[in-house]
């Protein structure tokens, strides 16, 4: 096995042992559409046009609360210097790292989703549209805050700063990822082109999430 | 040969110097021990040479290392973090530190009966000792191979016979032409190696104990 | 006097200490030469005098983009060649950035209440000058939060690059919304839009904005060397044996 997919394979087996990955994630996207309503109000029409903004926002915020799990807790347990004594480069490393916590933290938001589209009086071709927005746009979310999570990784207690940090520049994936979605049920713009833009955003922060994570860590060494 | 060379090395660490001007050099087949008080940088030391800081000045060397790799990338780096996952099991927990340090596979076995926790190994770390943890970190010395040893006091946490069971492991590296970086309070059993004083007195070079 | 030379803090304490009296009469100078220009500018024939808000509001926008560019190569500096002060330049810079941001917000938003009935629109440019300004904020909370000024001054470093990448695809996401704000009428190929008569007191309003800025920026980072002189004293001391 190589150290990569060493490294892939011991943070999944980790996030699903301990027990705090997926599960949680979904409970609390959960959570954030049955409280919406509440707020909004149960007007199933206007919920139904506000299901696109509503489960992206829960993605990105269930997203969010899980990404202090991604590197501090290697930091502090000292394997994050023993994966600098790897022979690979820090930038694949922390890539692994981000596409683990991707498969077990935003994957199953993407596949809840559908299901609490029910929740939301979405249609199943609206459902879909959403579900293949989130899934082009999440790992995005996950890549962004590999930024993030390296520059508060020493930091106790900085899941907020993190969330401060995060959330500016995750507003594109936002705003194309509901653009999209709508685009997708109301038809007033073509789908493929906020959704290729959205493609776009996730394929950048996949190349700059790690370069600018490792850059970070590296810098924080010293 | 293979030789390791710091010189006139300056470490600050949260804008506080830690040391200056240290020099050493250790050749393959000797080992140093580095000695101080607490604060003295000794840790830091060691983490300088492992690559984990960047010193303020001056100049680490490799002679005779493979140049297509950093000083890290050949060392095994022993903290006082045990790098330990508790949920995973000993044997699981070697068995990610060999793969992702480009170890084999079927040493694991051997390394740990060789710290004598291959009746303990399928048990999650959790529920191990803080001296069978650090066993098992000493495991991984043995499970992948790499010529340079940095130790930052590596016995603090185990009792005589795995101090004795160190001593060995250590005296065996350095035969089979193995550096050794160790940071201590005291003297842990290694006759013949050299001495690097950090604190009120730094040195300027090494001397032999 | 080479730019390697003034790297060295008590030199640029020296410079800047001869520097700073001349910057703060020139940006008074120019301050009241806009504000007398302003005076006599003709009113807009719909709004008023109303209208004179755009001589702070402008201003105030292209500062605040002006502050994350001069924190952006501050960061390179930081980054790269490890320059001593690019630490300061960009820890110093963040905070008068950010008020200057702000500023264009508010007075924006006094501009606009008025003018469009509403204190507040979702519109390109607001909606990317307001993620601007949170971005601000970010950097000055990761500041504050870093005890070790040289790791925050790296971290800060990072975050402000990576968020200069993202104002601009900021900008352009949101395009796709219709925009109720005016669109660029100054810096637009083709010459600007504007009337000498209004366009003339917005440069020298400009100019003086920056003159401001710059004076802060300098008056900031002599007071961030100042600190970082009062935390080695601490330092010192703490470290020091007890005095018998």
């Amino acid at each position: 096995m190589t150290a990569l997919s060493a490294l892939l394979a011991r943070d999944l087996r980790l996030a699903v042992r301990v027990g705090g990955g997926a599960l949680i994630g979904i409970l609390f996207f959960t959570l954030l559409v049955t409280v919406m309503p509440f707020a909004v109000g149960p007007d199933l029409p206007q919920l139904a046009r506000l299901g696109p903004a509503i489960l992206w926002l829960g993605a990105l915020l269930a997203s969010l609360l899980a990404l202090d799990r991604l590197l501090a807790m290697d930091h502090e347990d000292g394997t994050l210097d023993l994966i600098l004594t790897a022979r690979v480069p820090l930038e694949l490393a922390v890539a692994a790292k981000a596409l683990a916590h991707w498969l077990t933290t935003g994957l199953p938001l993407v596949i809840a989703a559908p299901l609490l589209g029910l929740l939301l009086n979405l249609e199943p071709k609206a459902t879909a549209a959403i579900a293949v927005t989130l899934l082009a746009g999440t790992p995005a979310l996950t890549f962004i805050g590999l930024i993030g999570a390296a520059l508060t990784v020493a930091l106790r207690r900085g899941g907020l700063l993190l969330a401060i940090l995060v959330l500016p520049l995750t507003v594109p994936v936002l705003i194309f990822g509901v653009a999209a979605a709508n685009a997708a049920i109301a038809g007033s713009v073509p789908f493929g082109t906020p959704f290729t833009i959205l493609c776009a955003l996730t394929l950048i922060s996949i190349v700059i999430g790690p370069l600018a994570a490792a850059i970070a860590l590296r810098q924080g060494l010293e | 040969m293979m030789r390791l060379m710091g010189s006139d090395l300056t470490c600050v660490r949260g804008g506080r110097q830690v040391f200056s001007g240290v020099g050493f050099t250790v050749g393959a087949g000797e080992a140093l021990l580095v000695m101080g008080p607490n604060g003295a940088g000794k840790s830091s030391l060691l983490r300088l040479v492992a690559g984990l800081l960047r010193p303020q000045q001056g100049r680490l060397k490799l002679e005779g290392g493979d140049l297509e790799l950093t000083i890290a990338e050949q060392a095994h780096y022993l903290g006082h973090q045990d790098a330990l996952k508790p949920s995973l099991s000993a044997r699981e927990n070697l068995g990610f530190w060999t793969a992702l340090l480009g170890g084999e596979a079927a040493k694991s076995g051997h390394a740990l009966a060789a710290v004598g926790l291959d009746d303990l190994a399928h048990l999650p770390a959790i529920y191990l000792s803080a001296g069978q943890r650090r066993r098992l970190a000493i495991a991984r010395l043995i499970a992948v191979e790499r010529p340079i040893w940095l130790l930052d006091e590596p016995t603090s946490v185990l009792d005589v016979a795995a101090q004795a069971m160190l001593a060995d492991l250590i005296r065996a590296h350095v035969a089979g032409r193995g550096l050794v970086l160790v940071a201590s309070h005291g003297p842990i059993g290694l006759n013949g190696a050299k001495q690097l004083r950090l604190g009120q007195q730094a040195d300027q070079g090494t001397q032999p104990s | 006097m080479s730019l390697i030379q003034l790297a060295n803090p008590s030199r640029f304490l020296a410079v800047s200490g001869r520097a700073l009296p001349w910057l703060s009469a020139a940006t008074v100078l120019v301050f009241a030469i806009g504000i007398i220009q302003i005076y006599f500018a003709p009113d807009d024939y719909q709004q008023g005098a109303t209208v004179k808000i755009m001589f702070i509001h402008v201003p105030a926008a292209w500062l605040g983009i002006f502050g994350w560019l001069l924190m952006s190569a501050a960061a390179l500096g930081t980054l790269v060649w490890r320059h001593p002060l690019a630490d300061m330049a960009g820890k110093a810079a963040a905070p008068i950035g950010s008020a200057f941001t702000l500023m264009c917000l508010v007075t924006g938003s006094l501009w606009g209440r008025p003018m469009w009935g509403t204190y507040w629109v979702w519109d390109a440019r607001l909606t990317s000058v307001l993620v601007l300004f949170l971005m601000y904020l970010g950097v000055i909370a990761l500041w504050r939060t870093i005890e070790d000024p040289t790791q925050a001054a790296r971290a800060a470093a990072v975050l402000t690059l990576v968020g200069a990448i993202n104002v601009p695809i900021i900008k352009f996401s949101v395009d796709w919304w219709n925009t109720l704000h005016q669109p660029a009428s100054v810096l637009r190929l083709g010459g600007s839009t504007i009337h000498p008569a209004i366009l003339v007191p917005l440069i020298v309003m400009a100019i003086a904005f920056t003159l401001l800025f710059l004076t802060l920026h300098l008056a900031a980072m002599r007071n961030e060397i100042m600190r970082r002189r009062v935390r080695s004293m601490m330092m010192l001391q703490a470290a020091a044996p007890a005095e018998s």
